[in-house]
């Protein structure tokens, strides 16, 4: 039994086939539909929504040893529902998948866990906020009257890596696509997103036996829904750009047998978003490597010329490959060109 | 040459089928029987193996509460979020099924401790709320009837086992909390608070337990295929005297001594390729008659799940040709070395086996008393199940070996006491004829003595067995009740319509290091007049009623070379033996306390069992009122006469096999016998043809000889007797003992002995009657050749 394949089957990923990209372009059935007219209710959405299919809290920062050294971390929660609502114990149709990797110049450590919903071992609470698989955790340390995810802390532990990271926000949460409603294909298929893409980050990681202090950025993407991908639609370009001047990009491109959809959303350096119009984002392969036995472009021009952004990125590890159930690319990036930076970079459905 | 040689040599088997097929069906029989067996105990060690591999038990650690009882869920997670990697799992039996269901959880199982593959099914289907149920092949099929969650297949789950999500077994079962949580490798150590940690143990107990068992199945099958042997050996002995002219011929064309041996070692090795696979599908059929008694053995005394039904494994075909080719070669081997000895000019006409010289006589009595010798000696200082068989086969090895010389005696003597020349004649030739047929003989004595043996061990054992039931389940009605509550009330109810309720409470406790029983015992008369005690120092029931002494069973008592007085240790102080009960099908170490001393040291024992003294003749009535007024499940109130039938039919089945093995034995020494009396008959006209020629019919010649075998035969039961009940005496009283921890007293039966020299006379008659006829029907020209082509 493989468990932790299969558990690829039911949330992200898995074989691009003409059912799309990992099975989400199955229709939901008795799931809640994602809906353009729902406004955000906080602090009551940034816990889990049973209804909903599918549903993630993914963090990536990119941090800064003393040295200079660069280095990348990602904390992630997704939380995949067999059947619509919850259940008490294991009863529960609930299950949860936690990812967690440190990217190094020349490494890259990633662990994966599994649980099931309903008994306590992996869940999110909204208020006070904490989510959580075994001993990974992401806890609210916010004031009264802030926003949960204002100020978080976050750790786990894998196999030769651990890190424990203090989040504080400098802006409130920015809603993507219009008040959060996230369209994927031009057939309409959609989620609920926003994010806070302004976290500065002071903490420490461990890789092997050495702990170094780092400081650095973070950026919290927080999406539900429960048919996000168009039935032709077989894996994601998704790129999160924090420029050095304050400004934010997140970028996506969803690849199908044609020119696929891409979609956009500029955040200022004030925090105010403006979602673009779709396919106005260009990404464009300019380095192909063998990652794990496929070949994954690392290297990208992405332009998006109404805010005059013409940017080189580049994999700060181009191996920064996740080998966990749901296979995929996640890893920091290097922006140069038109603005400069540093970000995150997710691909998935390259075979 | 080689080619022309070899068609030569192969002819002989087209102009004597019957010869062939004499060694076939010897070789096939010989590997059926051991193949058989070995077949048998390969499928209960598999599923042994599979049952100690169950979810990685032999491999992972465990952890388990400290008081045994189920570990709530909260605890689970919260040493999931403090880091340890564990994962739940649920067991116990799925009612009305006699499934263990094992709940698991998918997602955190230890890779180890994998031993099903969902993708079949999916996660999905996996986790629903409906949930699948996997199970091996022979499980499934007795599944057929029951409504279940859908089945699928994992071929390697143990039999009798369903594994199935932690949700679904929580749901079948009706429990909430955990039965244990697996320790992936790597997971921090110390066990945490209330917890205890299993580490696996290094041996498998169902294997150990069962070793004597599967101990004695395989020396009947040694048995069998040392009997079978025999008869390869007179087959391949009349095939190479009879073809002596047409080695000497072949060799005198120029094929060299190694040539012709290596031939006949070719002609042989097919032979026994041939018989080794015919034989080898008989004991795949030998083991599939058997396996399901073996089945219900294996599950009545030990608990142990074996399927009923048999796999073929590649593994067992290799060895079951292989033991064939052994086999003839081993009985083959004298006769090959005679042939690569042939002197060339030697005289071409068959000659019956020599006369055993007196010295080759004696020799072999000095070897015989030998073994004898060594046989008394590990019966006395040996120790344990290996010892037993040891001395069981020294024992029938030192008999075997005497049996030529003890016959040469009586034909000697009786030669001597002989009044006339035909009797006299009788005897010479009786004796004469002796090193042929002593093999076959010795066969016969094995199986005979076999039989009487065991016949007398297992009518033994079922005598005292039958009044040790009578005995220990003197109360007329026994009853568990579902709660305490429900006890109470039950009590309340059956107080005015019984003689006396006794509790039936029993513990689990440790008990010298082994998992024991501890069971409560209320002063009674039912308990002083009928608990069948072996052993008592004075007062017993005195102090077991004051509760300043404990009970022990047999089994402990002598595993542990126990004496009365010494002392147990228990929680609470220790106790000293006041006496000692034999406890018949039971592997465990048991103590008996008294009820108060039970609930005093085990104040957790479950008080939901009882035994009702009622008069007999209302015992049916009130255990159907009883079951009716509480609705208690089936199996919740037993009558002594249910049990009593159905500890009987586990007795029976237990003994069905051996049985079974008994009468094949016997059969194969049959054959062994024929083979012998065919093989001297074609020899014997030199010897006949003077006496035929002096004046004796031909009728009356073929009579003598009759009479001839079935004498030997007689005189071979007459040895077998003595042997057989040797060998009893050495199973009952040794190979028992140490295989179950039980002495049982010996009964003979001679009614048994009557019946048994019936089916020997029987046997050796019809063995006889083939080569009679032949004699009979013989041309007198045949008779009269004897002296035409003397040389």
């Amino acid at each position: 039994m493989n468990a932790r394949i299969l558990m690829a089957a039911l949330l992200l990923a898995g074989p691009a086939t003409a059912q799309g990209f990992a099975g989400m372009g199955q229709t939901a059935d008795g799931f809640a539909a994602p809906d353009p007219a729902y406004r955000f209710a906080f602090p009551a959405d940034h816990g889990a929504h049973p209804d909903f299919r599918i549903e993630w809290w993914y963090l990536t920062t990119t941090l800064q040893g003393p040295d200079g050294t660069e280095y990348g971390a990602q904390w992630t929660l997704f939380r995949t529902a067999l059947a619509p609502g919850e259940d008490v114990g294991f009863a529960s149709p609930q299950l949860w998948m936690g990812h967690a990797a440190l990217t190094t110049p020349d490494a890259h450590l990633f662990a994966e866990r599994l649980g099931r919903g309903g008994i306590g071992q992996a869940g999110v609470s909204a208020s006070p906020f904490e989510a959580w698989i075994d001993n990974w955790q992401m806890i609210s340390r916010s004031g009264p009257g802030q926003d949960a995810l204002a100020a978080l802390d976050i750790s786990a532990k894998g196999v030769g890596f651990s890190y424990d990271l203090a989040l504080q926000a400098t802006r409130p949460i920015v809603a993507q696509g219009e008040h959060g409603y996230s369209v994927k294909s031009a057939a309409g298929q959609a989620s609920h997103y926003y994010s806070q893409p302004f976290y500065t980050v002071a903490g420490t990681i461990t890789v092997g036996a050495d702990t170094i202090p780092v400081t650095g950025r973070a950026w919290l993407d927080r999406e539900w829904s429960s048919q996000p991908l168009a039935p032709d639609q077989t894996g994601w370009d998704w790129f999160s750009l924090m420029f050095d001047d304050g400004a934010r990009l997140m970028g996506f491109r969803l690849r199908d047998a044609g020119a696929g959809y891409t979609s956009a959303t500029w955040i200022a350096a004030d925090g105010m978003a403006t979602p673009m119009p779709p396919n106005t984002l260009r990404i464009t392969p300019l380095r192909v490597v063998k990652v794990a036995g496929r070949e994954v472009p690392v290297d990208w021009r992405v332009e998006l010329p109404q805010k005059a952004v013409d940017v080189t990125v580049a994999a700060l590890n181009p191996q920064a490959f996740m080998a966990t159930s749901v296979p995929y690319w996640e890893g920091p990036i290097r922006i140069s060109g038109s603005h400069s930076g540093r970000g995150y970079l997710e691909m998935t459905g390259y075979e | 040459m080689v080619r022309a040689g070899l068609s030569a040599l192969l002819s002989h088997w087209r102009r004597h089928p019957l010869q062939l097929a004499m060694l076939l069906l010897g070789l096939s029989l010989a590997t059926a029987l051991w193949s058989g067996v070995q077949a048998i105990n390969a499928e209960a060690r598999a599923s042994y193996d599979r049952a100690a591999g169950a979810l990685g038990q032999d491999g992972l650690d465990r952890l388990v509460s400290a008081d045994g009882a189920p570990i709530a869920v909260t605890v689970y997670a919260g040493l999931r979020r403090a880091g340890w990697d564990v994962s739940p799992v649920i067991e116990g039996l799925l009612p009305g099924t006699g499934l263990r269901l094992i709940g698991i959880d998918p997602l955190t199982l230890p890779a180890q401790a994998q031993q099903i593959d969902i993708a079949g099914a999916g996660l999905g289907d996996f986790i629903s709320a409906n949930g699948v149920l996997y199970v091996n092949q022979q499980t499934a099929a007795g599944l057929k009837t029951l409504t279940l969650p859908p089945i699928r297949i994992a071929p390697d789950l143990p039999f009798g086992v369903a594994m199935t999500d932690i949700s679904v077994a929580q749901r079948l079962l009706t429990k909430s909390g955990l039965s244990y949580l697996v320790v992936a490798p790597g997971s921090p150590k110390p066990a945490p608070a209330d917890l205890t940690l299993k580490t696996p143990q290094g041996g498998d107990d169902l294997a150990r337990l069962t070793d004597s068992f599967h101990l004695n199945l395989t020396a009947f099958g040694l048995l069998s295929f040392a009997v079978g042997l025999f008869i390869v050996y007179s087959a391949i002995g009349l095939a190479f005297e009879q073809r002596r002219p047409v080695f000497r011929t072949l060799r005198a064309l120029g094929l060299s001594a190694s040539a012709l041996t290596g031939l006949l070692l070719v002609e042989l090795l097919i032979l026994a390729l041939v018989a080794g696979v015919v034989g080898v599908a008989l004991g795949y059929l030998v083991a599939g008659a058997l396996l399901p008694d073996v089945a219900a053995t294996l599950r009545g005394l030990y608990g142990a799940d074996v399927p009923g039904t048999l796999s073929l494994r590649p593994a067992w075909w290799a060895a079951g040709i292989g033991i064939a080719v052994a086999g003839t070669l081993v009985a083959a081997a004298q006769s090959l070395w005679r042939i690569w000895h042939l002197p060339l000019l030697a005289t071409a006409h068959p000659r019956a086996w020599a006369r055993a010289s007196l010295l080759a006589l004696r020799w072999q009595a000095g070897v015989g008393v030998g073994v004898l010798v060594v046989a008394m000696w590990l019966g006395m200082a040996g120790d344990g199940l290996w010892s037993g068989f040891a001395t069981l086969g020294a024992v029938l090895i030192g008999a075997a070996l005497l049996l030529p010389v003890v016959l040469a005696a009586i034909t000697s003597a009786a030669q001597r006491m002989a009044r006339g020349v035909l009797a006299q004649w009788f005897w010479a030739d009786t004796r004469q004829q002796l090193p042929g047929l002593s093999l076959a003989l010795m066969a016969l004595l094995l199986a005979l003595a076999a039989n009487v043996g065991v016949g007398t061990m297992v009518a033994s054992f079922r005598l005292t067995f039958t009044g040790w039931l009578d005995q220990r389940l003197a109360s007329e009605i026994y009853v568990t009740a579902r709660t305490p509550d429900q006890a109470a009330q039950m009590l309340d109810w059956l107080a005015p319509q019984t003689d006396a309720i006794l509790p039936i409470w029993a513990a689990e406790t440790p008990l010298t290091g082994q998992p024991g029983d501890v069971f409560g015992m209320t002063d009674h008369a039912t308990y002083r007049d009928n608990w069948p005690l072996l052993y008592a120092g004075p007062d017993v029931w005195g102090k077991m009623a004051a509760g300043t002494a404990v009970l022990v069973n047999e089994q402990f008592y002598r595993r542990e070379k126990l004496s009365l007085g010494d002392m147990i240790p228990l929680p609470g102080g220790a106790l000293p033996i006041a006496g000692v009960y034999s406890d018949y099908g039971n592997p465990k170490p048991q103590i008996i306390l008294s009820t108060d001393q039970l609930v005093a040291r085990f104040p957790d024992v479950p008080r939901l069992r009882y035994g009702l003294r009622v008069n007999p003749a209302q015992a049916p009535a009130l255990a159907a009122a009883l079951q009716a007024k509480f609705a208690l499940p089936d199996g919740s109130v037993l009558e002594n006469t249910s049990i009593k039938a159905m500890s009987l039919q586990v007795f029976e089945r237990t003994f069905a096999v051996t049985a079974a093995l008994n009468v094949l034995t016997l059969g194969v020494a049959g054959l062994a016998m024929f083979a012998s009396l065919m093989t001297l008959s074609g020899m014997r006209l030199p010897q006949l043809a003077p006496v035929w020629a002096m004046g004796l019919t031909k009728r009356r010649l073929a009579g003598l000889d009759f009479a001839r075998t079935l004498a030997l035969a007689a005189l071979t039961l007459l040895m077998a007797l003595p042997l057989g009940l040797v060998l009893a005496w050495v199973l009952l009283a040794v190979v028992n003992v140490a295989a179950f921890g039980w002495r049982l007293p010996m009964y003979v039966f001679p009614i048994d002995w009557l019946r048994l020299a019936g089916f020997a006379l029987l046997a050796a008659g019809l063995a006889a009657l083939g080569p009679w006829r032949s004699l009979a029907r013989l041309a007198p020209s045949d008779l009269l050749k004897v002296f035409a082509n003397e040389r």
